[in-house]
This record gives C-alpha cells, sequence and structure tokens, in this order.
C-alpha cells in the first residue's frame, strides 16, 4: 500500500492513500469533529462539522470526503472553522425541540456532547420549535422527529448493514422529515426487522427503546464495526466457521 | 441519409416553401400562448380557408420572437419583401393580416412593429436567430436553414479533439451560471477514460422568472440535438440525457415537442447508430425531473437521472471523471450546447470577436421588471447594462426611475445605477457583486423595496433547499426570519450582525451552489442599499412604498391603530 505524508496543524502525519483526510487524522490520534459521518456507513457530508481548511484553496472541504494526498497542507482548527462548527450546532440546536432536561438521552446524546466540546454556551437564533408528532407505533422503539437532526444515520445503517431500507427522507428544505417505509407509522412497516441499528446509531434522543425514561438510554454506535467485523470473519458463514473451526 | 441527402432534403423543403407567396409565422412559446397565440394561430388558418388561399399562404406554428411582452406575435414572410412582425394581435387582427395585409396590401399600422424597432437593433441573434422562423415541430425547416450541417461536418472533417480545440478556441463558457470554459470541460471528459460516456443538457432551469433554455427548447429543438451529438462525437460518449424540467403546465407539451424532434431526427439518421453514415452513434433519451431548483445542481442532477432523490453530493469526483453510474459525464446547460453549431458554423475566431476579453459570444437575457419593452433578448457579450435598459429595455415605464437590476436570480446580486455603464462580463459582474447568471434580468424602479427582495429570493431558497446540510437547510430558514421582521420593521440591528454573520457562513460552509450562492442577493443589498435595512430597523419605515411596512408601528399604535 502507497503511504503519503502530509502537513496537518504543521506536523507531518502518514496516511495510506486512498484514506480519507478523517481516517488519517484520527489514525495518528488527532481528532475533527464530526456527526453524521459513522465508521463502517457511507459518507454523507451532511453535517458539515469536519470542514478543513487545505492549503492554497480559499474553499473549505469536508474531511469525511476528502482523500489524502502526497504533500497536502491540513488544518483542522482555526478561527473560521471553529467559529463555523459552533454555528452549525446553534442551528441544530434552534431547528427542532431539544431540550435536554427532559430527554431519554439526556447525558449520553451525541449532539449534547458535541455542543460542550465545541462550548456552544447560548443559541442566538430563534428556536424554530416545530410541533412534530412521535411515532410510538413500533412494539419495541419510538420515534421523536422532534429530536432528529436528520443525520440520515439510521437510513443510512438500516440500508447498506441491515439491507432493509426502511427509513428514508420526505419532503426537502426545512420540511425534511425521516419516514418508515413508504411514510407510514414505523409499527406497519414489515420490512422492519426490528435489529435496532438505527437506534444504537442514532447520535441524539430520535431513536429511543421504549420503556426508556429520562437519562435512561444508551447507545453504541459502536457496534456497527462489530457487526461488519462479524460479517468479514463470517462469524455468521457456516461453511466459512466450519473451516475456520477446522484451522483451530 | 448522408451529407448529400441532407443537402436534397433541405433544397426540396426550401422549394415547397418557394410555393407559397406568404408564409404566416404564430408565436407558439409559453409566453404567447398564455396570451391566447393559440386561438390566434387557429383564426389564421380558418381565414386562410375561408379566402381558399391554401394555395398561396402558409400558416404555421413557430417559436419565440422576442418581445414577449407584446404577445402574441405573429411574422409574415413575404416572397417579395422584407418580413413583416406583429405584436399584440388578436383574432381579430389575425383575420386582418390575412385579409387585408396579405389580400389587399395594406398593412396593419397599429400592430406592426417597425424594422429599426430599438429593442430589436441591439441585438445580435446568433443561437436565436432561427427562433421565430421556424416550425419547431418540422425537422426539415431547421436543415433547410442549414441545420445539421455542422454535424455533417464535424463528422467528416475533423477528429474528436479538434471540436474540443474549437470549442476551446471559441471562448464559450458554461451559460448555466457557472460559466466555466465549455472547451476545457469537453477536454476533460474526453481525456477521461470511461467504456462508455455521456452527454447531459441540463434544461432545467428553475429560477424564478428565467425562460432562456425552455424557449430555445421550444423554438429550435433540432439546434439543441445537434450540439449534443457534436458534443458526444467530440467526448467520445454514444449516449445523451436531456434533463427536463417537469411538474408545471405545458411542461408535458414541451416534452412532447422534444420526443418528437428525437424521433425525427432518428428517422433521418442524424441520431442513432451511424449518423451520417460515419461511424459515430449516439441516443438521446429525455428525463423529466420533478420540478427541484436543487436539481439543476449537476451532481444532484444526475442522482435524478439515475433514479435517486434529486440531493447534491459533494465534489471531487467531478462528473467529468465519475458521472452517471460511474462513467465520465459531460453536463452542459441548453443554451451552451446550442451554441454549438453556430460556433462550428461561422468559426471558432468570429465567434471569439464578439464580446470582452474573458467574456465571448452572445447571451440571452430574460428581460423582465419595470420597462417599456421586455422579452427574450439576445445580445453580445461586452454590452453595457445601460444599453440594454435604455436601448432595448426602451427605457423605464413612465414616471418611475432605475434603481437597480437584478441579475442572476436567487444566486445572484443588484447592480445599482452607480454601475449602469458595467459591461456584460462574468468577472466584471462578479468583483461588483453580482453575476451574470444563467440570464435572468430583472429592472427595478424606485419603489422596490430592497429587503424585500432579499426577502424574496430567500424564500424561494428556503423552498427549494434539498435540506442535506445543515448551513442551508435551517441557515436559509434563519436568514428568512429576520428578513422578514426586517421588511416587517421588528427586527434589531443586533439581528442584522447575524444576519450578515451567517450569510457569510452559509457561502463558505454549505455543500453545493444552492446554499452557497443563496446569500448573495442579501450581501449585495446589503452592500448597495445598506441604508434602506437600517431605515427599516431604526425608523420602521420603508424608504420604497412597495414592502409590507409603509409606515411604522410605532406610529400605528400611537394613532390607535396597532
Ligand atoms: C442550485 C443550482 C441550480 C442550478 N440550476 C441550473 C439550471 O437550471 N440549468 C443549468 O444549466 N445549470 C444549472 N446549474 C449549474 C449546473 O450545476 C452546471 O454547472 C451547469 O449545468 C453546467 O453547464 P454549463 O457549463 O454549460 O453552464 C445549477 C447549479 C446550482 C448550484
Ligand atoms: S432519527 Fe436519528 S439517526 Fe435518523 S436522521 Fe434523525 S437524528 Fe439521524
Ligand atoms: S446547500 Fe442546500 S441544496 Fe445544497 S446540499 Fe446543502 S441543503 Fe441541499
Ligand atoms: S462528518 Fe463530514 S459532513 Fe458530517
Amino acid at each position: 500500500m502507497t503511504v503519503v505524508t502530509l502537513t496537518v496543524n504543521d506536523e507531518l502525519i502518514s496516511a495510506n492513500a486512498g484514506q480519507t483526510v478523517l481516517e488519517a487524522v484520527r489514525d495518528s490520534g488527532g481528532n475533527i469533529p464530526t456527526m453524521c459521518h459513522l465508521d463502517g456507513l457511507s459518507n454523507y457530508g451532511g453535517c458539515r462539522l469536519c470542514l478543513i481548511e487545505l492549503g492554497g484553496s480559499p474553499k473549505l472541504s469536508p474531511a469525511c470526503f476528502t482523500q489524502v494526498q502526497e504533500g497536502m497542507v491540513v488544518f483542522t482548527h482555526t478561527d473560521r472553522l471553529i467559529k463555523y462548527r459552533k454555528m452549525v450546532i446553534e442551528l441544530l440546536l434552534s431547528e427542532r425541540n431539544h431540550i435536554c432536561a427532559v430527554c431519554v438521552m439526556n447525558g449520553n446524546c451525541e449532539l449534547q456532547a458535541m455542543a460542550a466540546e465545541l462550548g456552544v454556551d447560548n443559541v442566538r437564533y430563534d428556536y424554530l420549535s416545530p410541533k412534530l408528532a412521535m411515532d410510538a407505533s413500533h412494539e419495541l422503539f419510538t420515534l421523536d422527529h422532534n429530536r432528529c437532526i436528520l443525520c440520515r444515520r439510521c437510513m443510512r445503517a438500516c440500508d447498506e448493514i441491515e439491507g432493509s431500507h426502511v427509513w428514508d427522507i420526505s419532503g426537502r428544505g426545512i420540511d425534511s422529515m425521516v419516514i418508515t417505509g413508504l411514510n407510514m407509522p414505523w409499527g406497519e412497516s414489515d420490512v422492519c426487522t426490528k435489529c435496532g441499528k438505527c437506534v444504537q446509531v442514532c447520535p441524539t434522543g430520535a431513536l429511543s427503546k421504549k420503556g426508556s425514561s429520562v437519562a435512561e438510554m444508551k447507545k453504541d454506535p459502536v457496534c456497527l464495526r462489530w457487526v461488519l467485523d462479524g460479517r468479514q470473519k463470517g462469524i455468521w458463514d457456516y461453511e466459512k466457521r466450519a473451516t475456520r473451526l477446522a484451522q483451530v | 441519409m448522408n451529407k448529400r441527402e441532407l443537402e436534397a432534403a433541405a433544397q426540396s423543403e426550401l422549394e415547397r416553401q418557394k410555393k407559397f407567396c406568404h408564409r404566416v409565422l404564430c408565436c407558439n412559446s409559453t409566453s404567447c400562448m398564455s396570451a391566447g397565440a393559440g386561438e390566434v394561430l387557429k383564426t389564421l388558418q380558418q381565414s386562410v380557408e375561408d379566402n381558399n388561399l391554401q394555395k398561396e399562404i402558409e400558416v404555421s406554428p413557430a417559436g419565440c420572437m422576442g418581445l414577449c411582452s407584446a404577445g402574441p406575435m405573429v411574422t409574415v414572410q413575404s416572397s417579395d419583401s422584407e418580413n413583416t412582425l406583429y405584436k399584440e394581435v388578436s383574432p381579430k387582427v389575425a383575420k386582418e393580416i390575412i385579409e387585408s395585409h396579405i389580400v389587399k396590401e395594406t398593412p396593419i399600422d397599429d400592430n406592426i412593429i417597425p424594422s429599426d424597432f430599438p429593442f430589436f437593433a441591439k441585438q445580435m441573434k446568433l443561437v436565436l436567430a432561427h427562433s421565430g422562423l421556424i416550425n419547431p415541430a418540422r425537422f426539415e425547416e431547421y436543415v433547410a436553414l442549414g441545420g445539421y450541417n455542422a454535424l455533417a461536418h464535424v463528422l467528416r472533417d475533423m477528429t474528436p479533439s479538434e471540436v474540443c480545440e474549437t470549442i476551446h478556441k471559441s471562448g464559450l463558457r458554461g451559460r448555466g451560471g457557472g460559466g466555466y470554459p465549455a472547451g476545457l470541460k469537453w477536454n476533460l471528459v474526453r481525456r477521461s477514460q470511461g467504456s462508455h460516456k455521456f452527454v447531459i443538457a441540463n434544461c432545467d432551469e428553475g429560477d424564478p422568472g428565467a425562460y432562456m433554455d425552455r424557449t430555445l427548447v421550444e423554438s429550435n429543438p433540432h439546434q439543441l440535438l445537434e450540439g449534443m451529438a457534436i458534443a458526444g462525437y467530440a467526448v467520445g460518449a454514444d449516449q445523451g440525457y436531456i434533463f427536463v424540467r417537469g411538474g408545471y403546465p405545458g411542461a408535458s407539451k414541451r416534452l412532447d415537442q422534444l420526443e418528437t424532434a428525437i424521433r425525427s431526427a432518428e428517422r433521418n439518421n442524424l441520431l442513432g447508430g451511424r449518423i451520417l453514415n460515419s461511424k459515430f452513434g449516439f441516443r438521446i433519451d429525455l428525463r423529466v425531473g420533478a420540478g427541484a431548483f436543487v436539481c439543476g445542481e449537476e451532481t444532484a442532477l444526475m442522482a435524478s437521472v439515475m433514479g435517486r432523490r434529486g440531493q447534491p453530493v459533494p465534489r471531487p469526483p467531478y462528473p467529468s471523471d465519475k458521472g452517471l453510474w460511474g462513467y465520465p459525464t459531460l453536463i452542459n446547460n441548453v443554451e451552451s450546447l446550442s451554441s454549438v453549431s453556430t460556433i462550428i458554423n461561422h468559426g471558432a475566431e468570429n465567434y471569439s470577436k464578439i464580446g470582452t476579453t474573458g467574456s465571448k459570444g452572445t447571451k440571452i437575457f430574460a428581460l423582465a421588471g419595470q420597462l417599456k419593452y421586455t422579452g427574450l433578448i439576445e445580445v453580445p457579450m461586452g454590452i453595457t447594462l445601460r444599453e440594454i435598459v435604455y436601448d432595448i429595455g426602451g427605457g423605464m415605464l413612465d414616471g418611475r426611475t432605475f434603481k437597480a437590476a437584478q441579475t442572476g436570480g436567487p444566486s445572484g446580486g443588484c447592480i445599482p445605477a452607480e454601475h449602469l455603464d458595467i459591461e456584460i462580463d462574468y468577472e466584471k459582474f462578479r468583483e461588483i457583486g453580482s453575476s451574470v447568471g444563467s440570464g435572468g434580468l430583472i429592472v427595478l424602479d424606485n419603489q422596490s423595496c430592497m429587503p424585500d427582495l432579499a426577502r424574496f429570493f430567500m424564500e424561494f431558497c428556503m423552498d427549494e433547499s434539498c435540506g442535506k446540510c445543515v448551513p442551508c437547510r435551517v441557515g436559509t430558514r434563519q436568514t428568512y426570519d429576520i428578513l422578514d421582521n426586517i421588511t416587517k420593521g421588528s427586527a434589531t440591528m443586533d439581528d442584522l450582525v447575524k444576519l450578515e454573520d451567517l450569510c457569510i457562513m452559509m457561502q463558505e460552509t454549505s455543500l453545493c451552489g444552492l446554499g452557497q450562492a443563496a446569500p448573495n442577493p442579501i450581501l449585495s443589498t446589503l452592500r448597495y442599499f445598506r441604508d434602506e435595512y437600517e431605515a427599516h430597523i431604526k425608523d420602521h419605515f420603508c424608504p420604497a412604498t412597495e414592502c409590507k411596512i409603509t409606515k411604522s408601528p410605532i406610529l400605528d399604535l400611537v394613532n390607535g391603530k396597532g
């Protein structure tokens, strides 16, 4: 594998050709904030938190999509970027209804953690507070649109890992909403396998297990890597397992 | 069909037309149709029949004749004199055109447009040259005026790289708004490796008030098909798609027209396999969008063509590398592609003689607003805005004064009176904070409220945002709300700071051109008319009168109306 060298915040790091800047920076121990990205899922590029500056370009680039190149000069935490990241979180918080004190994810929420990490201590924009319905028709899970940040992780997990494609988006712009099935109550979708991956990967309290009360919902998005590793190793594949067992 | 047969077809059509002493052409484009051109065409045909003149007069529908505000338009072509152009033709006037103008040779003075009419004098019709002179449904009429000669010439005498070079030398830049040099893009796609390649004509045209592409397709569909086939040959593609906006009244008619044009080109071996007996084959199919502005953005457009949700993805990879289904794809605007045959026919040097250093050729604008004459115009690059407003547009309506021109629609900006002498040029427009855009040009008078204008365009962007990325999805809504408060007189100076801050953030962080350009109308109106914003905020007063607050709400309160 070809190795390339790039400069990140004035330090040299090496990376494998074909990696994204996000992967390279994280592999070398650094960090770039992300929200819509999740290891194991395809990239989406919607949250714009991972924007970075590239030397020689006035444009900002999403780290989750940008491929490393030899000699690339990357800045991940300039004043401009930090300011914009805060604004993204402010916009997200203003969009729907994020009253942590009464949320099942309080204390475990990625949005909340990100706001704290980036130092978002107030929201300058008016809260739009749309009054959106909840969907509790599923026997195991609940969907609360009021907490959804439209990151589409649920959609990608269900489509790409579980292979069900229960989730999609209806409407556009500020009226976008996640939907289940053909815009039917979740409980009526007969393609949902009830695996719960969407719930595990959802960064906020939008998807939760039924019965969880305030601050009781904990999620494990890393489960995806686990599923994928298992699939690669053929844990659920009888033939592969037999040969592997034979080898032991 | 081969080159000789093409010439023979042209000849026989010319002879057919010569048999008539007069041809009466009635504009059947959207604007004239809505002004009643359908009835006019019927009346023309009826009175020809009533007078038993079918052998002498041909009545035919045609494309746009330009002066759309004075429709329905009718052109009378006579074998022994110059064309006569009629405006505001009612069925009654239509009858008179046949019975008085043609039979008695007394033109109807009230409706005639003189041949030196200033609206037309300063225009330069290259791409629109045949618009209004041919029946778009008849392939033969395009061929009679030299149609498909460029394609035949290219296939016989030029290599693909020579074609790309010609386009490059002509200086043609993308007319869809970005102004990217077409020759460079063609060369990129030509050099890209791929077992398939595609050409897409972008006919999404979603800017409010713009109808350049729609008119080109309505008036002369074969010009687009010819341009696409030449592009296909130049980049090595074998399949083309025309992405047409759907979901509005009249869309299905246009689709039928395009379909007819494609079929007749195929029947005559100008599309399909082994075009004009060469080794080159190229097919064109239609794809219909659901009517979303964002689907004009190239990556969203491709998603839509592939049957997915019309939503952009980050570039790179660019379509020229990985486009439709991963294959190299050339995406050009309809006007860009419709210019191709003109460039080949007239030569790249001649085309590049028109215009400024950086912007060559002609540009079509949809001229609208408080002007005496409005409609579809084609002007040479480098003409000044003043000439467009005062010569072509005939100046402001009586009693109004020029305040600003808004170009580039929701992605563009405004140009105030102090810059009236600016030349039409991509870079010069950018310098003053506007953009040539795809060709919307709205002239505003002193009664137009600039914050209200910004609010209008932001509302459009908010409704059209796809919702994928946060800065655009939420940013358009938040900026809209602030603008709405400003125009209602209930905003504060803090809001103005917040607004500007958010605008810059959206420009820099949005995923696609929609979100990146959405703040442009705000920033440019702020640049030139900041005092108007401040008047709304500080004095609760709108200096213009079109805005919702014409008086202070506090004043209303004091007067007991609040
Ligand atoms: C939001 C958005 C809307 C667009 N709409 C159109 C359109 O309606 N027609 C068009 O030709 N180009 C449109 N474009 C530009 C296209 O993405 C693309 O640049 C263009 O079709 C390339 O052709 P050209 O180089 O010939 O201009 C749009 C771009 C954006 C960002
Ligand atoms: S439900 Fe959760 S995972 Fe799905 S889009 Fe909303 S926030 Fe993202
Ligand atoms: S900028 Fe707007 S239209 Fe473009 S991807 Fe983002 S949300 Fe969609
Ligand atoms: S993580 Fe890259 S845009 Fe969201």
